[in-house]
């Protein structure tokens, strides 16, 4: 298992380098290019956002050169000042990082408690009514476009029932509340976010689920068991589920760049101040250093995603975990 | 106050003087509760057992700066309205009255003002309030190193003399009328920023004023949160906080209001007519509607090639049909307007008409400067150049989104090809339209009270960050701008501007497009509001909650 | 053709061509069938309630939703094209290298697709076109070059266990030249696996062009796109339920369409 895994984290150095790369390549298309820079005639005054970015990126020196010290920039997390207030970009989003890291974790939670007992229940019970219902639900679930959804579940819960908040984390009176009512305030602003960003994850997971377990307790081994009458229980949890689970988890590794994705349009519909609505700030803004920032921030928590995966599958799947 | 600001359209920002420094500040009548309120124990004010609460107004945009000769936008300005205070200020029949000054005399036919101060202010980090700080702000305002936009007014004067720590003279080199208006501007304390840099960030967001509010912290984006200044010279103001939320979506802004986690806000016109009738809406909110105090505008960078002829933009003028969008977008909630002042002002020229829907005309205007289809593809096109430009207007207000996409179909219709490309606010500000990057902006001034809009059309103003930024230049409507500062006679000044109006209109620079209405709403459980020419927020010092009503608990005010 | 018999009875299949071929014609025919231009402002009918004039109502500036609809199922169909067109070329050639070479160029194209994989695709997407400024055309280029990865590796796999096989090894005894087996034996063999992922891959396009719009940063107005509507749709939430429901429902009903499809011609592939 060792060896495994240090083979899996050397990978990840080309990896990083080659995020830095096509970061690199994407700012190179910014500057130079605003619109209207060709109208303005007033060279002094274009030259400024020309001389921010110049000093920034360095953009007047060899293209090596520029490389070289945005690796180093890179690696030190010195992403540079927002233009929208010149405060470091590394301060903005560690300020709103913590609270998609929840929401996201909260979402996986979700979907793994939720998703995986469907997809199982509804492999045993292959054939019958329920499998049927979930069957064509998640498939529904799969389709469904998250903002619209989210808007739906605004105007019903939000504007006509009003039985959950609708903007942001809290309540504008939090810091009066005692711990407990805290804790419920947060939870209630979290619950509609949480729901509609788990809802197409679950319905993936649960279908992978589904279909991991219909193939494994169709398997010889199984039938095996089961012929040599080991209870029935017995058999589905303790074989059946465990094998089946074991893809599910890189299955969860690879939803990881579609949830940071997918909490742009969230945070963004519920007002949330996390990185997923600080990135669309960033883009309404024409903010270059925020959104190269959270684009390598966001493809390193890929990265370690991945290698969570891959560590969880190392340790789970006993012909890796008893390899040399 | 003719100070302009530029107005990201919350509405209800449109009431204020282009303001931070009138915005609330009350007068009259705090005079019979003052000398009961500073004999604390006795706790005999009338106010007293009003304390308390909290106000959360709710803003698409965020402030830019709290340092207040450098705010432009109206967010920094209210804002700056609640922290600091200017040497004069309004009343409710916008009447100039004393602020920090306790008196003032004119003399020399108008060439010099005598400044006597209040004695025993103080900055809110506790040093006393005096002539040097006046000085000090208007150094600041003269220093070519510092980017504000309103050191016009302040370099007319010639002289500025510290007679004592109370008493200042200050000499015009020539008559000025806004002079004496001018002095609303926010005075900055000497010791806490002589030794800073005005142009880097630090203090823009640590401001220490003498004003009713204390400045608590600011969350970029999320919110700013002010603190009752106990020892305010007018008295302590009834609200305890002051929470300034920053939603930069309406719709989310007008759903924050109806779960009531905004008190205080600006309708659009739809909120006001066709959202705002419920049941619900009638018991718990206020709402009111007032004119405004500024005018919408599509403006033309003129440094432009493609706006050079004025043919083109009179057609553009005569392309563009403002009942339309008035009707469409307001509701018919505005009044049209031709030009840079307001409807209501003795400077307007009631005889400027504005110019008929007339497409046709329009097309003939473009022939003649040169612009025909000559490919067939349906743009009009000039050796070999399309018709095509972007306007660009600011994120939150879809008014102004839908007034631009209005606009981009009535051009489609005569061939020219429109896009409409919408920034973040103070993005827009600082990168667009302080650095001159554009074609043409979707934009709106909030004015003064004072005619006086020099920074805004003198040929100039045109420097980073001041207000000329579409690059006006007429040498007859300069001497005519100058002409009316100089003079206190208010006849001769209307005749000077009804001048001005015509010629502004005939040069078009921008397409006039309308006046809004101001239409705020505010939670009922707030008493004392008073709808003054003046505006709303005049008294906001006054505004108060009853005990039995107030909201959210009070808190402990740490000194 | 027995091999067509199973799709006939193969109910997904045939209610998701349904819902595509209803879509195609409404897109094709929505000059004919619209009864407004899609940007025609009407501003005495603003937010009008659907009714026989307005079939689905209209939006705030009075422009006939219906109409606007119909365009924006265009918009929705060119997108998918192009951006799938595109990830499809791009996919099937480094497929094609990676798995008939092998070696270092298999390797280097293999960890180029990892190294794809690693960017959140929506966060690239956005970058990008903030940073070029949206149009129709980027968008569709954008979403094309954040999606090739898939096919990439099914298109490899296939190669490689086809690679082998008899057929080709005659190819190459009678000196065929390693361009014509790739392009007239290997990849129409992809076709087949290829398909599923092109159709799935439609309604992932669709899906990200409307989040695009409906944030503001991708098709512009005043073309409509069922995405873009949306915008207005939460403005006027509480108010005028039609702006929510229809262009919602569309794309919900498309992205549906094209993954019952989708699943249908998996499914007849499994039993082929």
């Amino acid at each position: 298992m060792i060896s495994y895994l240090i083979k899996r984290i050397f990978i990840l150095i080309p990896l990083f380098f080659g995020i830095i790369l096509i970061s690199f390549l994407v700012i190179h298309l910014a500057p130079g290019k605003p619109t209207g820079i060709q109208t303005d005639l007033n060279p002094k005054v274009s030259m400024e956002v020309r001389k921010r970015l110049e000093k920034l990126y360095g953009l007047d020196k060899p293209l090596i050169v520029q490389f070289k010290d945005w690796s180093f920039r890179l690696i030190r997390f010195d992403f540079g000042s927002s233009f929208i207030d010149d405060r470091p970009v590394w301060d903005k989003i560690k300020e709103r990082m913590p609270i998609t890291i929840l929401i996201n974790l909260l979402s996986l939670l979700l979907i793994l408690i939720i998703g995986i007992p469907l997809g199982v229940k509804s492999a045993l019970k292959q054939g019958s009514l329920f499998d049927k219902t979930s069957s064509s639900v998640v498939f529904l679930g799969f389709a469904m476009p998250t903002f619209w959804l989210a808007l739906l579940l605004m105007g019903l819960l939000g504007v006509h029932l009003r039985i959950l908040p609708i903007s942001g984390i809290k309540s504008i009176d939090f810091e009066f509340l005692n711990t407990g009512s805290k804790i419920v305030d947060i939870a209630r602003h979290l619950a509609l976010p949480v729901f509609v960003s788990a809802f197409g994850g679950l319905a993936g997971i649960s279908r992978y689920m589904h279909q991991g377990m219909l193939e494994v307790i169709n398997s010889d081994y199984c039938t095996a068991a089961f012929a040599r009458g080991l209870p029935k229980n017995q058999v589905i949890y303790n074989h059946a589920l465990r094998n089946a689970l074991i893809p599910i988890i890189t299955i969860l590794g690879l939803s990881i760049p579609g949830l940071i994705g997918g909490s742009v349009i969230f945070e963004t519909i519920f007002a949330i101040p996390g990185m997923g609505r600080l990135f669309f700030e960033g883009v309404m803004a024409r903010d270059y250093p925020m959104i190269m920032g959270l684009l390598v921030l966001g493809s390193i928590f890929t990265l370690l995603g991945n290698l969570l995966a891959d560590i969880a599958y190392a340790w789970v799947d006993p012909r890796i975990r008893y390899s040399k | 106050m003719r100070i302009p600001t530029l107005n990201p359209s919350n509405y209800k920002n449109y009431q204020t003087i282009g303001s931070f420094f009138v915005f609330l500040i009350a007068l009259s009548i705090i005079f019979s509760c003052l000398p009961f309120c500073l004999i604390d124990n006795l706790g005999y004010c009338q106010e007293s057992e009003n304390y308390g609460d909290t106000i959360i107004v709710g803003s698409i945009g965020d402030a830019r700066t709290l340092i207040p000769i450098l705010a432009s936008d109206s967010a920094s300005g209210d804002i700056c309205g609640l922290i600091f205070n200017g040497l004069i200020k309004y009343d409710r029949n916008i009447n100039i009255i004393p602020d920090l000054a306790e008196s003032w005399q004119i003399k020399n036919n108008g060439l010099t003002i005598l400044f006597k101060l209040k004695k025993g202010v103080f900055w809110q980090d506790g040093a006393p309030f005096n002539a040097r700080d006046v000085e000090f702000t208007y150094k600041k305002l003269i220093d070519p190193d510092v980017k504000t936009p309103y050191s016009g007014d302040f370099e007319k004067i010639k002289s500025f003399n510290v007679i004592d720590d109370y008493t200042i003279e200050v000499t015009y080199k020539e008559p000025f009328s806004p002079g004496l208006a001018s002095w609303g501007m926010s005075i900055m304390p000497r010791h806490a920023l002589e030794k800073e840099d005005f142009n880097k960030t630090k203090i823009s967001r640590s401001p220490i004023g003498t004003g009713p509010y204390k400045f608590k912290f600011w969350k970029s984006q999320e919110k700013i949160v002010l603190e009752v200044n106990k020892d305010y010279f007018e008295g302590r103001a009834n609200i305890d906080r002051y929470i300034y939320r920053i939603i930069p979506d309406q719709s989310t802004l007008f759903l924050e209001l109806e779960v009531e986690g905004v008190d205080y806000t600006g309708l659009t016109p739809l909120q006001h007519l066709r959202q705002t009738d419920s049941k619900f809406f009638k018991n718990t909110f206020n709402k009111f509607r007032l004119p405004s105090f500024g005018y919408a505008y599509l403006g033309f960078n003129l440094k432009n090639p493609l706006f050079q002829d004025l043919r083109v933009r009179e057609a553009l003028d005569f392309a563009i049909d403002k009942n339309e969008i008035i009707k469409g977008v307001h509701l018919g909630l505005a009044r049209v307007c031709t030009g840079p002042f307001l409807p209501e002002s003795w400077a307007y020229n009631e005889s400027v008409l504005p110019r008929k829907f007339d497409p046709k005309h329009a097309l003939e205007l473009l022939k003649e400067a040169g612009w025909q289809d000559r490919d067939g593809d349906g743009v009009l096109d000039k050796n070999n150049q399309r018709f095509e430009f972007t306007i660009m207007t600011n994120q939150g207000n879809d008014q102004r989104k839908a007034a631009a996409e209005i606009i981009q179909k009535r051009l489609k219709d005569i061939g020219i090809n429109v896009k409409i490309k919408i920034v973040e606010w103070s993005a827009f500000i600082s990168e667009f339209i302080d650095k001159r990057k554009f074609e043409a902006v979707l934009l709106a001034w909030s004015l003064g009270r004072d005619p006086d809009n020099y920074d805004i059309w003198y040929s100039g103003k045109t420097k980073e960050g001041e207000f000329n930024f579409l690059s006006y230049s007429n040498p007859e409507v300069d001497s005519l701008l100058i002409d009316a500062r100089r003079t206190f006679d208010q006849e001769k000044r209307r005749a000077y501007y009804n001048k001005i109006h015509e010629l502004i209109f005939s040069d078009t620079p921008c397409v006039f497009l309308y006046v809004p209405d101001s239409l705020p709403i505010i939670h009922k459980r707030f008493k004392g509001l008073d709808p003054a020419p003046v505006g709303l927020g005049y008294n906001f010092i006054k505004w108060f909650v009853s005990l039995d009503e107030q909201k959210y608990k009070r808190i402990r005010i740490l000194e | 053709m027995n091999f067509l018999k199973p799709l006939r009875k193969n109910k997904l299949f045939l209610s998701g061509s349904a819902i595509v071929l209803f879509l195609i014609l409404c897109a094709c025919f929505a000059p004919f069938i619209a009864r407004f231009s899609p940007d025609a402002i009407d501003v005495d009918n603003i937010l009008m309630a659907p009714s026989l004039k307005h079939l689905m109502g209209t939006d705030s500036l009075g422009r006939d939703l219906f109409s606007r609809m119909l365009f924006g199922a265009r918009i929705s169909l060119e997108v998918g094209f192009i951006a799938v067109g595109i990830s499809l070329i791009i996919g099937m050639l480094l497929g094609a290298i990676a798995g008939f070479y092998g070696g270092f160029i298999d390797s280097l194209i293999m960890r180029f697709v990892d190294l794809m994989l690693c960017f959140p695709a929506f966060f690239l997407i956005l970058s990008v076109v903030a940073i070029l400024e949206p149009s129709i055309l980027n968008i569709m280029v954008i979403i094309g070059l954040t999606s090739w990865m898939g096919v990439t590796r099914i298109v490899r796999a296939q190669i490689l266990s086809l690679k082998e096989r008899e057929f080709i090894q005659a190819e190459r005894i009678i000196g065929s030249s390693d361009l014509r087996i790739i392009v007239r034996h290997l990849l129409p063999n992809t076709f087949g696996p290829i398909l599923v992922t092109a159709v799935l891959g439609m309604a992932s396009a669709i899906l990200i062009e409307s989040s695009l719009s409906f944030l503001g940063i991708g098709v512009q107005p005043p073309t409509p796109s069922w995405g873009n509507i949306l915008i207005e749709a939460k403005s006027t939430l509480g108010i005028a339920w039609w702006l929510t429901v229809y262009p919602g429902l569309a794309i919900f009903i498309t992205i549906l369409g094209y993954n019952m499809l989708g699943e249908g011609l998996r499914n007849w592939q499994k039993y082929e």
